[in-house]
């Protein structure tokens, strides 16, 4: 979130990035230079990458059977002695981790081991969601909107049905036929179903840019269909598509942890984020750190996709460019009448 | 006007046909419904097998069973509902009967107080754009958006629940708690509103000493223990809402409307105590919504004869603030009953409920199953709300962002219309339009949070049937649940496409 009075130094900044636009520089490169500006993106960004090294570090992956270990003592199958009744050893005023900074479950798992495992399974699905979903939304969207007529009405009415049936519900009844099949065809299942609000936005671009001049001009030096779509209409909406994408995988984070939390979801031996709030949630009374480490990292990343999203929507809408507060639309105009 | 409504209609069934097909056979090859018969010792295995094939007609292949339960669900309209049965012979009508009406209870509620919350604070956002009002509320709003609904149903039961009914057992404002709060509630105030300057240090010092008469008298006069609004309170409340609507609404230079709210707030003193100890006593449900109506025609009618030369806008000024008044004075009645609620043997006084829709075996009057009901729908409503709040805050304060740069608002300014006129007339109806259709939207994300949120508060709701049926590969109760949800959404649906057809002369004629 940018801050509501910027400082002099800012200013001038902002004063010299808006002369370098006029200056003439690549769309990429404007897009680039709104996005580092934007303060809430950049934290997020950091802290996010903060987030997936530490998951995928700490208590190493599984790929196959390509094993990599992690520089954590414990992994998150294997259950320990239960020290200091399984409590936190973490300490922030001393700044202390301890054996387990996370506490340990009834059994003696090591929780900071399985919330990184947790954590490790839902960016997983957030990305292939967010993948799966962008391409199919995308796609749907595109030819809709560049052909019309007979493919539009029913692409988009086939679009209709699937938005009648609430996400949670389809998600639910197919998370509970593939559930089983392991986290990535979950994934792969969820993303099938959450296209529908892109489809209708990339149609709606699509519809107003094939209207445009530089399209019919291409199409009168002899473009094909697929060198018009894929070279210059495309390229045009890469912002909508890019930014709804960003918010598609926050969206997703949060289905998956709620399927799981149902029990449609990700199925043990495996475990997620919203498995193991689900798990524990009666153990609430005993052992609450069972449930707020597992829930401080879903609205970690939850929060960070979104204010990331929220970043590249301003660094690709022009519209929203930043007006200057109240108090220096005043300062300007005395040094102008000064 | 009819004709596109109609066509909307009945493109929507078609749609709604389609998503039903999708999701029976979806949920029929979610699994095998004979699972457990399959692995059971039973020596009547093959007996209970070939019962149960043919009560679920599982002979039939399931794109065509579709068309059974069709048939069944088409029987509605000759008055004999057959919604099919469940893997236990109930049959699923009768579950749902039970079901629906506390889960729709939720939702309805729950999307009509975000609706309100939403637009209200996207509107007062858009309108501070890059105050550190506007930026609060993005940041919190960010914040929602992020909160996974099943972890904020849990902290809320297991928190704010327990903490309200310890407080609500021996209710004591202490004396530092005051200390704090009311400069807090200062500092908040002097945020939200809008002056700056020297007036913002009085809004500090008026706010601050406000909240802290407010809390002193809610201290000494036990107010928790015995809630009341009273006669004084609904004269404040009600001068207010009174001015404050007509500010809105017509503006208050037009003082026929403001002449005719404070006639509606004066009759509704004056009903006041007949209303409480006299004939509530004797209102069923029929009589009560009677009743309502028959006091919202009155105030109708009251602006309809105060506001000669332009009746409309004076009558609707009258019928908005008769219902603010009426919802206050039934406010008050509810808190008159909450020391029995408390107190009474059901309840064991811990009021804020954390399982189930309603207290099985309460006894009463129906003011006491209104405090039933709303101290039941408090928890997972405010669960609900967050998300959608967030939601409908951003997309009115970009509307309304969006509306406000236009070049017509400028020509509205410029012919020298008031702010209010600019705002309210030019602004706010053109930020509607696509405000409906998120609002559409959004209605299937509250019913599957609805879902999430009934388990966590443990409801006999359609949730609990969605899941009951799922998890035995069982389509009736799934189809029954999604026939109410999706008519629900249908609904909300259609109702954004007239409001959207109302605003946007474009949409109807096309």
């Amino acid at each position: 979130m940018p801050d509501p009075t910027p400082s002099i130094a800012e200013e001038t900044n902002e004063n010299a990035i808006a002369l370098k636009e006029i200056e003439g520089l690549g769309q990429g490169q404007i897009v680039r230079r709104r996005f580092v500006r934007h303060r809430g993106a950049m934290i997020s960004l950091v802290v996010l990458a903060f987030v997936v090294l530490l998951a995928f570090t700490s208590v190493g992956f599984v790929i196959g059977d390509w094993h990599v270990g992690g520089w954590w003592q414990y992994s998150w199958v294997q259950a320990v002695v239960i020290e200091n009744g399984g409590l936190p050893t973490i300490d922030f005023a001393a700044f202390t981790f301890g054996n387990h900074p996370f506490g340990q479950d009834e059994i003696g798992r090591d929780i900071f081991a399985v919330v990184m495992r947790g954590t490790q399974q839902s960016l997983m699905i957030m990305v292939i969601v967010g993948i799966m979903g962008t391409v199919l939304g995308t796609v749907i969207g595109a030819v809709s909107g560049y052909y019309r007529g007979g493919v539009d009405s029913t692409l988009m009415r086939f679009t209709d049905v699937v938005i009648t049936i609430p996400v949670i519900v389809i998600g639910a009844v197919l998370g509970r036929t593939v559930g089983i099949a392991g986290a990535p065809v979950l994934a792969l299942v969820l993303g099938a179903v959450v296209w529908t609000g892109l489809a209708r936005l990339v149609r709606g671009e699509f519809l107003s840019l094939r209207e445009r001049e530089f399209v019919d001009a291409a199409r009168v030096a002899g473009a094909s269909d697929r060198r018009i779509i894929f070279r210059h209409i495309l390229p045009n909406a890469m912002g909508v598509i890019i930014v709804n994408a960003t918010l598609l995988m926050a969206a997703a984070i949060l289905i998956e942890t709620g399927l799981s939390f149902l029990g449609y979801g990700v199925q043990a031996p495996d475990t997620s984020l919203g498995k193991i709030v689900s798990e524990n949630q009666v153990a609430f009374a005993t052992r609450p750190w069972l449930f707020w480490w597992p829930g401080v990292f879903i609205i970690t990343i939850a929060l960070c996709v979104n204010f990331i999203g929220d970043g590249l929507r301003d660094a690709f809408d022009p519209r929203q460019k930043r007006m200057p507060s109240a108090k220096n639309m005043a300062r300007a105009e005395q040094t102008e009448s000064s | 006007m009819t004709s596109f409504v109609l066509r909307r209609l009945l493109a929507s069934l078609l749609i709604f046909l389609a998503a039903t097909y999708i999701m029976y056979v979806l949920t029929a090859m979610s699994g095998d419904p004979l699972a457990d018969l399959r692995t059971s010792t039973s020596p009547q295995k093959a007996q209970l097998i070939a019962s149960r094939t043919a009560l679920l007609h599982l002979d039939v292949p399931v794109y065509l069973r579709y068309f059974i339960w069709l048939g069944g669900v088409g029987k509605c309209f000759i008055g004999q509902c057959d919604l099919g049965v469940t893997i236990q012979n109930q049959p699923v009508s009768v579950l749902l009967g039970q079901a629906a009406s506390s889960t729709l209870q939720l939702v309805t509620f729950a999307s009509v107080a975000a609706i309100i919350l939403g637009l209200l604070v996207g509107i007062t956002t858009a309108l501070r754009q890059y105050s550190s009002y506007d930026y609060g509320v993005t940041f919190v709003s960010f914040l929602f958006f992020s909160l996974p609904i099943f972890w904020v149903a849990v902290l809320l039961k297991q928190y704010l629940a327990i903490g309200v009914n310890d407080f609500l057992s021996a209710p004591d404002i202490p004396w530092w708690f005051i200390a704090v709060c009311a400069p807090l509630l200062g500092v908040f105030w002097m945020i939200v509103l809008p002056w700056r300057g020297r007036a913002r240090l009085w809004t500090f010092l008026i706010a601050l000493a406000a909240s802290a008469a407010m809390l002193i008298y809610l201290k000494l006069s036990n107010w928790f223990t015995y809630p009341h609004i009273g006669i004084v309170g609904l004269l404040v409340t009600g001068a207010a809402i009174a001015f404050g609507v007509t500010a809105v609404s017509t503006g208050l230079r037009n003082r026929r409307a403001l002449y005719a709210s404070l006639i509606v707030v004066g009759v509704g003193c004056a009903i006041y105590f007949p209303f409480l100890y006299g004939f509530s006593f004797y209102l069923e449900p029929w009589s009560f919504a009677l009743l309502a109506v028959g006091t919202l025609l009155a105030c109708f009618f009251i602006g309809w004869f105060m506001g000669k030369p332009e009746r409309l806008p004076v009558a609707r000024t009258a019928t908005i603030v008769g219902l603010l008044m009426g919802f206050i004075i039934i406010v008050d009645r509810m808190m008159y009953v909450w020391d029995d609620y408390a107190g009474s043997e059901r309840v064991k006084g811990r009021p804020i409920a954390t399982i189930g829709s309603q207290t099985p075996g309460l006894e009463g009057t129906m003011w006491v199953h209104m405090v039933d009901t709303f101290t039941h729908l408090l928890l997972p409503t405010i669960a609900l709300i967050l998300i959608s709040f967030a939601t409908y805050t951003r997309y009115s304060r970009a509307s309304l962002l969006e509306v406000m740069n236009q070049d017509y608002i400028r020509t509205a300014r410029a012919k020298g219309l008031t702010e209010r006129t600019v705002v309210v007339r030019h602004g706010f109806r053109n930020a509607l339009i696509p405000i409906a259709t998120i609002v559409a939207f959004d209605i299937g994300g509250i019913i599957g949070g609805a879902v999430i949120t009934e388990r966590v508060f443990g409801w006999k709701g359609m949730g609990a049937l969605f899941q009951y049926g799922l998890d035995n590969v069982d389509p009736n109760p799934v189809m029954a649940f999604f026939l109410v949800t999706g008519s629900l959404a249908i609904l909300f649906n259609l109702f954004a496409d007239i409001v959207y057809a109302g605003l946007d002369p474009r949409i109807r004629l096309s």
